[in-house]
């Protein structure tokens, strides 16, 4: 893996959130949504992003592509640390990288077509017009598992996982470099899973894409991964290529994590054992010092209410932010 | 044991500008008191609107064309809006697919949460404010007095499903209705909530059902699984028989979807190929025959009736009949 082939570096990224009170409306604390994550993604490679719910995927993929303002940190992608451009600067990088969003109902605009909500990309930026956008617009449709005669309706008409084949259609339609997925199967029925997981790898293939996926189901995520990320409130925990951290999970959140994936098989899921985690979940508001899950964590010393421990390298890339090792 | 909700025939519509959505075309199914019955199926299969239909909250072009819902020996498809006020929330509740527009975006969360109680559980206002409070950490929401203080958007996508799931549970109501309840949770809440879903069942006798695609939740949860196609119930078992000895292809193509979760090596997916039926002009026939590989002449031209397998168990393909070749589901437990 030479330096070359990093299409993206992320370096300590944060993002703090104000939360206000009172008629002054000042600042009394701060949720710590992203607080110290750190990766890197090689071109035309996937890098999966799990972690409890509410622990900062969503804030990390929307401040990678300035959807948010960092807090602190370098985005550097293939080259340039974008964190710090203006607006005006990112300009050629809204197109290179598209998201396609968690809330399939929140992100859809109620009052376009399908068509118009799949083609808003292409007209802001001035791809195609006339038959040539409406082809287009039509192509990408049939490809997600839609048809062309869906392009005339509104997005209220569509179940929720049509909703988000819609989303998954508007984030090609520019055909970006990279996309940051969230969730972006999570409302699906399975066997269409499989259909945009393969799109998804297929068009990889053509298109050499590089993904951020974002995703609760961890064996989709294992599926689609090169690598695999584990966030805990706001902080990541370890990062090893994907197979590695299937079969050598180091933090013990990991441990648990992968404990609980509910098996599709009626009789071993019966005899599954899970590690269940006991003990308060912390909240990013105001978090105290040391690691982030030593109130739940069994293996708690008293170093880990002291310091927090450091994302190192504990050899061939995996990488765990842990005092056991 | 007594039946708590019956369903009988139900079809359901919604009348667009380009014409009759038949989203529910015929639809029976059953529930025992204190049983938890999983509804899996095809995006867009009518899953939801099925369950709409239950509370009768369909939006204004949606309409009952057909059919009876008993909750217990009352038919809600006579009740009127008054009726029903009183038993959503309370008898029946519902956990809706999508938080955020089930979300009031303008009210606060311990506002949203609290209303109901105050108005189902007869509780004044500090003690509502506690049981909220109370049914946010239960769903695993820290420091829920704080939070009870911000609005939706302030909250992450799996915090917001996590709100509408105590809001549900508020009341302990009869029925639970949950649509698709924890698919923007990692696997350790979802394990949390499924618990206290089963709590929930065993202590106060709630009668579930739970709409998910995660046929890993529907293993763990249920005894009894649904199969929705095409605005029809295609196969209907117990849940090992659904798993091990299922009786439709449909049926055999969601389980066979699934990543395998026990190899290193990636794998192509197997999605059943082809589009689902338009509900605009639904097929005549079985609305899986274009997609299905054991097609024969009738399926195209006749709907299968829901052949009895087994106790419990029914399936609606004509492969059931007994003169048509015997086939068995290429998929095998056991494989993966
Ligand atoms: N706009 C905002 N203002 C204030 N707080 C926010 C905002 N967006 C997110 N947060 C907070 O940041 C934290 C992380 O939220 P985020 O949506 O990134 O989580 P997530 O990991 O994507 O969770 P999920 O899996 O549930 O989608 C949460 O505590 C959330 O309440
Ligand atoms: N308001 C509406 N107007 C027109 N058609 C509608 C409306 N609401 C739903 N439909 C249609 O009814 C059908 C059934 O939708 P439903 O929401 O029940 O699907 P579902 O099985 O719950 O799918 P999913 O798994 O994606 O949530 C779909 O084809 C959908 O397009
Ligand atoms: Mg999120
Ligand atoms: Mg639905």
């Amino acid at each position: 893996m030479g330096e070359n082939k990093k299409l993206i570096e992320i370096n300590n990224l944060k993002k703090y959130f104000p939360i206000k009170k009172g008629i002054l409306n000042k600042t009394t604390s701060l949720v710590k949504a992203v607080d110290s994550v750190s990766f890197t993604i090689n071109k035309g490679e996937t890098l999966g992003l799990v972690g409890e719910s509410g622990c900062g995927k969503t804030t990390c993929g929307r401040t990678i592509i300035k959807l948010y303002e960092p807090t602190d940190g370098q985005i550097i992608y293939d080259g340039v640390d974008i964190a710090k451009l203006s607006n005006k600067e990112m300009v050629p990088y809204r197109k290179k990288m598209q998201m396609i969003f968690q809330d399939p109902y929140a992100s859809l605009d109620s009052r376009m077509t399908v068509g118009d909500i799949v083609g808003e990309a292409i007209d802001i930026h001035k791809l195609m017009s006339g038959k040539e956008r409406s082809e287009r617009i039509h192509y990408l449709l049939e490809r997600v598992g839609l048809n062309s005669e869906h392009a005339n309706r509104y997005p209220h008409e569509f179940s929720g996982g049509q909703r988000q084949r819609i989303g998954i259609a508007r984030a090609l339609a520019v055909q970006p470099e990279f996309i940051i997925c969230d969730e972006p199967i999570s409302a699906l029925d399975v066997s269409i899973q499989a259909q945009v997981v393969n799109m998804l790898e297929d068009l990889q293939s053509d298109f050499g894409l590089t993904y951020l996926f974002i995703a609760h189901d961890l064996s989709m995520v294992k599926h689609i991964s090169n690598k695999v990320g584990v966030m805990y409130l706001g902080v990541m925990m370890e990062v090893a290529e994907s197979n590695e951290l299937y079969t050598h999970p180091m933090h013990p959140y990991t441990q648990a994590l992968l404990s609980a994936i509910p098996v599709p098989d009626p009789k071993i899921t019966r005899g599954k054992k899970r590690i269940v985690l006991e003990g308060e979940i912390p909240s990013p508001i105001d978090p105290p010092p040391g690691c982030r899950f030593k109130g739940r964590c069994k293996f708690a010393k008293p170093i880990c209410s002291e310091i927090t421990p450091e994302l190192k390298d504990i050899g061939s890339g995996h990488f765990v932010a842990c005092h056991l090792y | 044991m007594e039946k708590l909700l019956q369903v009988n025939d139900l079809k359901t519509s919604f009348f667009t500008h380009v014409g009759e959505v038949k989203a529910v075309r015929g639809v029976s199914f059953y529930l025992d008191k204190g049983e938890a019955l999983g509804i899996v199926g095809e995006s867009g299969s009518g899953k939801s609107i099925t369950m709409m239909s239950i509370m009768k909250l369909l939006s204004d072009n949606g309409k009952i064309i057909n059919g009876d819902i008993y909750f217990e020996g009352k038919n809600l498809v006579k009740a009127d809006e008054g009726e029903m006020e009183k038993i959503r929330g309370n008898d029946i509740s519902m956990i809706f697919q999508d938080p955020m527009t089930s979300l009031n975006p303008v009210l606060k969360i311990g506002d949203q949460i609290t209303e109901p109680i105050i108005k189902h559980k007869n509780m004044n206002k500090a003690e509502a404010y506690k049981r909220a409070a109370h049914m946010l950490s239960l769903v695993g929401i820290p420091s829920p007095e704080d939070r009870m203080k911000q609005y939706p958007h302030e909250f992450s996508g799996g915090m917001r499903q996590r709100v509408m799931i105590a809001m549900a549970l508020s009341c302990d109501p009869k029925l639970l209705i949950a649509d698709e309840p924890t698919t923007a949770l990692d696997v350790t809440i979802q394990a949390q909530i499924l618990e206290l879903m089963k709590e929930l069942r065993e202590k106060i006798n709630t009668s579930i059902i739970l709409i998910t695609h995660d046929l890993g939740v529907v293993a763990d949860v249920c005894s009894r699984i649904n199969v929705m196609y095409g605005g029809l119930l295609v196969e209907t078992a117990n849940t090992d028989d659904l798993f091990y000895d299922s009786r439709h292809p449909y049926t055999w193509g969601l389980l066979g979807s699934v990543p395998n979760p026990n190899t290193l090596i990636r794998e192509r997916l197997k999605p059943i190929e082809g589009q689902p039926p338009d509900l605009l002009n639904p097929p005549k026939g079985c609305p899986f025959a274009p997609r299905c590989e054991y097609t024969m002449k009738i399926c195209m031209t006749d709907r299968p009736p829901m052949f009895e397998i087994g106790e419990n168990h029914k399936a609606a393909c004509w492969l059931n009949h007994k003169d048509a070749p015997k086939v068995s589901s290429p998929f095998k437990r056991g494989d993966k």
